[in-house]
């Protein structure tokens, strides 16, 4: 056995709350919060489609959700504080269950063969990491502009400016493709962790989580390759 | 031996040949829990198919008694695959390519000339004792943490006194047969020993005499394996994949839907 310190001590659970399968909760429920928000945002991409009138006034509309009742952008920044929460919430489970994986297997195996893992639950870790720096990306790009040709013009000017360059097209591209594995295996493993599995539902489980995910997949890419084949300009 | 075969029949005698494989093994050598360890490559020659890998490992094991060296330790006790004592990772597969334990694992799964990799079982809550025998009494940690139902003692109980669903009978039994060799442990990427801890769970919560300490006990369990230095699940499916027993992911599903309820009622782990 490991020598009892101080300090490792100080890592046992005392609560509940600290439970690896609690954390496994915050992981699932954070990452159902991101899917809604991603068919939502899937949606709204996909107004490029009627022209840039509408699609500058539905990112408008983003920006006055519930006024009167609400002042300003007060529902947008709502959300924005949600999924600010959503994000770090499952970065922080994510690596501390992370951590525990690694110190629970300090010495590898010498030949380790896998049989059942696919490549999507494979790169759950390193995709995540690869995802949030693209989100950053994203966000100066599309949001603030900051590395935008089109610098801070209408949204549609900054989505057409963006897209036109292949190599941004083939980021996103890549970016998007990452996130349609993450949630292959995040909606299956959510589906398990808050309990709602079972061996019956497992096959629909799978299907749903592949479907959900392609549907994604698809939907975020049409636009950029619209763009990027001259469909829309 | 063809009894405890699990159905793979060995050719009629007379039409098989006679000569047996030579191998090439790499074994795990380690002295003692703080040396470090490091791969040894032997030879083994004229190993009959019919023979188990742990024979296998006995005739290995009489060739270095025989040249003076120190015998390979390993882990095995009843050799009829129930009682959970053996366990390798052979050439990285928890208990090797087919879906048994290591001593029914059978040599006709090699051929001539195979290379073999043979490790112990890797997680810090698993550490080595020499070779590759692992001490596992983290597992029966969890077992004493919740893994048991209050009963007392006495004259056997009238069976019929307390009726079991079906269902919920041959459920509670898939889960029961797990023989807690660590199998899952060994094969996850996490060393995680949900599925170890989700079959007690499993077995226990689906009769009518584990339902008293239900919450308690699926409580207690997860966080003594989280304090043994397990690994947490990611639900990739590997355990199952090498279970000698077959138990399923659905157990792990259940265990959580049993925590995440027990958690909402109010039930907290003993320090």
């Amino acid at each position: 056995m490991v020598t009892v310190t101080d300090s490792t001590q100080r890592r046992t659970p005392k609560a509940a709350k600290t439970t690896s399968v609690f954390k496994k909760a915050v992981m699932a429920v954070s990452g159902i919060i991101l899917v809604l928000y991603l068919i939502a945002h899937m949606i709204g991409n996909l107004k490029a489609f009627s022209g840039e009138e509408d699609f500058n006034h539905y990112s408008e509309w983003l920006r006055t959700i519930g006024n009167p009742a609400l002042p300003g952008a007060t529902a947008l920044w709502i959300i924005r504080l949600v999924l600010l929460a959503a994000v770090f919430a499952h970065m922080w489970a994510a690596i501390s269950l992370w951590r525990q994986a690694k110190r629970a297997r300090p010495q590898g195996y010498v030949t380790k063969k896998a049989v059942a893992q696919s490549y999507a639950s494979r790169t759950m870790r390193w995709g995540g990491v690869i995802i949030a720096a693209f989100v950053i990306w994203h966000l100066l790009d599309l949001t603030w502009g900051t590395v935008n040709s089109a610098g801070d013009s209408g949204p549609y000017d900054k989505l057409v400016a963006s897209f036109s360059n292949p190599v941004s097209t083939a980021f996103y591209a890549i970016a998007v493709i990452l996130v349609g594995m993450h949630l292959r295996h995040g909606i299956w493993s959510a589906t398990q962790t808050l309990g709602q599995s079972n061996r019956r539902r497992e096959v629909t489980v799978n299907w749903a989580a592949t479907g959900i995910a392609t549907v994604l997949t698809l939907g975020f890419l049409l636009v950029p390759f619209s763009v990027l084949f001259g469909l829309i300009d | 031996m063809t009894i405890t075969d699990q159905g793979q029949h060995s050719a009629p005698a007379g039409t098989q040949d006679k000569r047996g494989m030579n191998l090439t093994l790499r074994v795990w050598r380690q002295q003692g829990p703080s040396v470090k360890g490091k791969m040894v490559t032997y030879k083994v020659t004229d190993i009959s198919p019919d023979m188990s890998f742990l024979e296998m490992l006995d005739v290995l094991n009489e060739q270095l008694i025989m040249q003076g060296d120190d015998p390979v330790a390993f882990d095995h006790d009843c050799r009829e695959g129930i009682c959970g004592m053996c366990g390798l990772m052979i050439n990285g597969q928890a208990h090797g390519p087919q879906q048994t334990t290591t001593c029914q694992l059978h040599m006709r799964s090699f051929k001539d000339g195979d290379s073999i990799d043979v490790e112990p079982w890797r997680a810090s809550a698993f550490p080595v004792i020499k070779d590759l025998a692992v001490d596992r009494r983290a597992f029966d940690r969890i077992i004493q943490a919740g893994g048991y139902i209050s009963v007392p003692t006495g004259t056997a109980p009238e069976a019929h006194a307390t009726p079991v669903p079906k269902k919920d009978a041959d459920n509670a039994f898939d889960a029961a047969t797990c023989i807690g060799c660590g199998a899952c442990v060994a094969a996850c990427p996490n060393a995680s020993s949900m599925l170890f801890t989700a079959a007690k769970v499993t077995h226990l919560g689906l009769l009518p005499q584990g339902q008293p300490e239900r919450d308690d006990r699926v409580v207690n369990m997860v966080a003594q394996q989280d304090r043994e230095g397990f690994g947490g699940c990611t639900n990739i499916g590997e355990c199952s994949a090498a279970c000698p027993k077959g138990i399923s992911m659905e157990t792990i599903s259940r265990l959580n839907h049993d925590l995440l309820g027990a958690l909402r009622a109010g039930a907290r782990p003993k320090s």
